[in-house]
């Protein structure tokens, strides 16, 4: 209590003093206060120590108070229910590092099911109870893909209190806005000061929270220092267009096109082809255009290519990257990136009035399909074409679609988020049917959750023909996992079926058995626990 | 204890919380597999009585299910499985699922094996068998008890030999020689049957390592052990219940002799300390009709967790006994008569001046005390340089935290709980500061754990 609590003891300031300063050189050196030399000099020290420290105790009064903190801001949402409380304290306490190791047993993993907690209880607008903000905070500095939702739930108390450890600091920087340092939207002097003079992750978060409020008078505000920002400062700014793209902002990107930096200008120049009505775009689909056509001297037509013969200026002006990978020749190089960037609605046009699913049809010559439909596929993505990737898709049932056919399973997952959910759901489950659980990770990754009927229930009859198989489970512990976490939890009714230790087929692997009956059993497990979770957070 | 004391409970009514269930847990391991054993999949036939049994069985991997009881009125754990910590993780498994609610544990007849077991347990009777007074010839123990008095008394002499050797050459030069002087001294402590005087010479060792602050604390903790082994010499000539205080800060063992006190005791806090040789529980309770405060301890081997658990934040119909001596707030628990249960009391608070004053007072019964449990009523948790502080709402006046108190996560759970807005603080406040070690909002909450 020394630093802060005075210790009352006036009638013997000095004497304290004293006796400690004898103690350290020693009563051979020096005479206590108060007593003779000689053999009975130490206990005379700490008899006369003991009272003085005992008084010293019990004359300990508080300090004066430091600068108490600034009242955190008030959290208007309504108190979690207690179940949902108690619940979020289960998940929290489980944390990784848990022994175990590989095998999971029949036990839920309860992380894995807090970014689903924490979602449900956003969607309702629950206040966090205050006393797990630590845990929470906890929980989100070791995982960055919990961070958004935790810190929505979290709510403004989680940011004054990230204020005063360092160790939260994350929070700060993560949070929309960047927490309360962000000016208000009417606040324009604010704004220009904190953009002025503020640090760098300020000024990213102040213009993200911008952008995503009122996308023009980020622009605008960006382009008034936009001549003396750094060149690594100004990719940042530019890349935070992204967010609201929209027409108007295509003449400050089309300037940014002649930026000092090149990845400034290849991010201008990849944001200005996303934007179909564009100058650049346009010049695209010329370029893009005049290396594509239709042969009809052969019996049937045939897509031919005649990729670049160079990368011009006005190409590397728009952001087409000059030197290849290596490994790759030039010239596709080039192509890809034309292909890429070029508008898909114009396509048909070009290409004799045909429909995206015809042109995909048609067969190219010269080995150029793979790279001509991988450039589609990226652009599909880029311009978010649903007509386009359900064409590249193809039929799910279709033979080459699990094999290592012209589109790969990760373009196709990137194509399926283009798709409406159902429809997507659709495909994969259509996917699933085919050709089983092997290849489908990555295409389930992209589902809606909890997964729509029909991928659910494609799923699990895979999973139970793969049993009957008589592999071990462990070879779709990646598929059992985002079951787990992703199947409807009334789903759970039909599972219960499978949980019965099966009768092992002739050739199946030792043991297999009692592993997926195990393996059943936390899926079912994990999925009653999901339901509890739900109704719990539902009033 | 007959059954028919906990009718007219209601099972809700005595249900804990999961906080209150994992705070059981005797390690951070056992917390976690204790947590994941709470849902449902892995039990079977799980069922509770009206007396505060709960039981079910646990799958266990291809063997036998592992059979679990627990008498939450204990609280008391059984389990066949092979683990040794205590609550095992299917005993706390088993209460988080209980704690759930919802269906998962079924109100019901306890089966045959489970009857059995509570059984027995209630059958040796409340409380860990204490020291069975009177089995042995009083005269032989009357000898064996003088002749402990002139060990503990050579040991005390002895003590007090190596501090004047010590104070005659300065503590600045038996600084240098490090610190074996004090290992050895405790050494010799145990040797004479004194084991408080060796755990203090063993905290000598550990004091922290710098600061202008160190010969200070060296030359208090030289004195009040002298000043210890003076008043072990002289204790006939002290007040009987300061002498009591001597002796069991000598480390003598005495029994709980006071009257029993029946209460419904509120748990404040539970937490653990641990050398390497053993493990020792503090379990504060409160008195929500008599406003006394207790301690509770208990011990467990190294390694092993001390055999009392109580959940913290409900409150324990149950009577206590005092241990003799000024100044002690030690007691044993006695007869419990239900199962712990919620309640809304919390301990009347003060102000920081008054709670130091509270510790001043304390002192004059037992100047060996380091601190006293107080709670602190509207204190606002301050950042105040590298350390923290209580600040009164109200005043100008604050307590510092202890050095120790601030690296626990329980200070974040303070500081998060109080928004920068008054809360009530039960903590220890003594001259190293204040430990906090529960909390209230100042609205309608429930108690917060710190520790």
């Amino acid at each position: 209590m020394s630093t802060t609590t005075t210790a009352v003891d006036a009638s013997l300031p000095d004497s304290w003093g004293e006796l400690v300063t004898t103690a350290l050189l020693g009563t051979d050196r020096r005479t206590p206060p108060g007593s003779a030399p000689g053999p009975d000099a130490p206990s005379a020290l700490l008899d006369a120590a003991a009272a003085a420290t005992v008084r010293r105790r019990a004359g300990l009064r508080p300090g004066r108070a430091a600068r108490r903190p600034e009242p955190a801001p008030e959290d208007p949402r309504p108190a979690l229910p207690p179940a949902a409380a108690r619940r979020l304290t289960m998940l929290l306490a489980d944390r990784p590092g848990t022994p175990g190791g590989g095998r999971r047993g029949t036990a839920p993993d309860l992380m894995e099911l807090l970014p689903q907690w924490l979602a449900t209880a956003n969607a309702r607008g629950y206040a966090a109870p205050p006393a797990v903000l630590p845990a929470l905070l906890d929980a989100a500095r070791g995982r960055t893909d919990l961070r958004p939702a935790a810190l929505r739930f979290a709510g403004p108390r989680a940011l004054w209190l990230a204020r005063l450890n360092p160790d939260w600091r994350f929070a700060l920087r993560a949070a929309p806005g960047g927490g309360a340092s962000v000016p208000g939207a009417r606040d324009t002097e604010g704004v220009r000061r904190l953009w002025r003079e503020g640090l760098f992750a300020e000024r990213v978060a102040l213009l993200a929270a911008l952008r995503s409020r009122e996308p023009a008078s980020a622009r605008e505000l960006l382009a008034t220092t936009w001549a003396t920002e750094r060149a690594e400062d100004r990719l940042m700014f530019v890349d935070s267009l992204r967010t609201g793209l929209g027409p108007d902002d295509e003449p400050f990107l089309e300037q940014s096109l002649a930026d000092r930096s090149r990845n400034v200008r290849a991010t201008a120049a990849e944001l200005l082809s996303a934007l179909p009505g564009s100058a650049l775009a346009e010049r695209m689909a010329v370029r893009a255009g005049a290396c594509v056509a239709v042969d009809h001297t052969r019996d049937t037509p045939t897509i031919t290519v005649e990729a670049p013969h160079e990368c011009d200026a006005g190409m590397e002006r728009d952001g087409v990257v000059a030197r290849p990978p290596a490994g790759r020749g030039e010239r596709s190089w080039w192509l890809g990136q034309l292909v890429e960037a070029a508008p898909l609605g114009g396509w048909p046009g070009r290409l004799g009035g045909r429909t995206p699913r015809e042109i995909v049809a048609l067969p190219v010559a010269d080995d150029w399909q793979g790279e001509l439909h991988a450039a589609w596929c990226r652009a599909a993505v880029r311009q978010r074409d649903a007509t386009w990737s359900r064409a590249l898709l193809g039929e799910p049932s279709a033979p080459e679609a699990g094999g290592p056919g012209a589109v790969s399973l990760a373009e196709r997952a990137k194509l399926l988020g283009t798709l409406g959910a159902a429809e997507r759901a659709e495909w994969v489950a259509g996917f699933i049917e085919t050709h089983g659980l092997s290849e489908a990770f990555q295409l389930l990754g992209v589902c809606a959750v909890p997964w729509a009927a029909p991928v659910g229930r494609a799923v699990a009859d895979a999973l139970n023909i793969a049993r009957d198989a008589g592999s071990y489970p462990w070879s779709f512990s990646g598929v059992m996992g985002l079951a787990e976490r992703c199947l409807d939890p009334s789903e759970a009714s039909r599972l219960e079926a499978l949980l019965a230790l099966p009768d092992e087929p002739e050739n199946a692997s030792p043991g297999a058995g009692g592993y997926w009956s195990e393996a059943f059993q936390r899926l079912v497990t994990t999925l009653h626990l999901r339901a509890r979770i739900h109704s719990e957070l539902t009033p | 204890m007959p059954g028919s004391s906990f009718d007219g409970m209601t099972e809700q009514g005595m249900r804990w919380t999961a906080d209150q269930v994992l705070a059981l847990a005797p390690d951070a391991a056992s917390r976690a597999a204790g947590g994941g054993l709470g849902a449902a999949g892995r039990w079977s036939g799980a069922g509770s009585s009206g007396e505060g049994v709960v039981w079910g069985l646990c799958e266990a991997g291809g063997g036998a299910p592992y059979r679990t009881v627990v008498d939450v009125s204990g609280p008391a754990y059984g389990c066949s499985c092979p683990g040794r910590g205590s609550p095992c993780e299917h005993a706390l498994g088993l209460l988080l699922l209980w704690s759930g609610g919802g269906g998962a544990v079924a109100r019901g007849e306890a089966p045959e094996w489970a009857e059995r077991w509570i059984k027995d347990v209630r059958a040796k009777g409340p409380g860990d068998a204490p020291d069975s007074p009177g089995a042995a010839d009083p005269e032989a123990a009357r000898r064996r008890a003088r002749r402990r008095a002139e060990r503990v008394t050579a040991g005390t002499v002895e003590l007090e030999q190596r501090l004047a050797d010590l104070l005659r050459g300065g503590l600045a030069s038996a600084e240098r020689s490090g610190d074996g002087l004090w290992e050895e001294t405790a050494a010799r402590m145990v040797d004479a049957q004194a084991p408080g005087l060796a755990a203090r010479v063993r905290e000598l060792a550990s004091l922290p390592g710098t600061g202008a602050d160190r010969p200070v604390r060296l030359l208090e903790e030289c004195a009040l052990l002298h000043l210890l082994g003076r008043g072990w010499r002289h204790r006939e000539r002290l007040p009987e219940g300061l002498a009591a205080t001597v002796r069991s800060r000598i480390g003598l063992t005495a029994r709980a002799d006071g009257p029993a006190i029946r209460d419904r005791w509120l748990v404040l806090a539970q937490y653990d300390t641990a050398d390497s040789r053993l493990t020792t529980r503090r379990i504060w309770l409160y008195g929500t009709g008599t406003g006394r405060t207790a301690l509770l301890l208990s011990y467990g081997a190294a390694g092993r967790a001390p055999g009392l658990a109580l959940p913290v934040g409900p409150a324990l119909d149950a009577e206590l006994s005092a241990y003799p001596g000024t100044g002690q707030s030690r007691a044993a628990l006695g007869e419990r008569f239900a199962p712990p249960a919620p309640t809304d009391v919390r301990p009347s608070g003060t102000t920081t001046a008054g709670a130091a004053a509270r510790y001043g007072e304390a002192l004059r019964d037992d100047p060996w005390l380091d601190s006293v449990p107080v709670t602190l009523d509207r204190v606002i948790p301050a950042p105040d340089g590298e350390g923290w502080q209580l600040a009164d709402a109200d005043a100008d006046t604050a307590l510092p935290l202890t050095p120790a108190a601030r690296s626990r996560p329980g200070l974040w759970r303070l500081v998060a709980l109080s928004g920068g807005g008054p809360v009530r603080v039960f903590g220890e406040c003594g001259h190293q500061g204040f430990t906090p070690l529960a909390a209230w909002p100042e609205g309608a909450g429930e108690m917060v754990p710190l520790c």
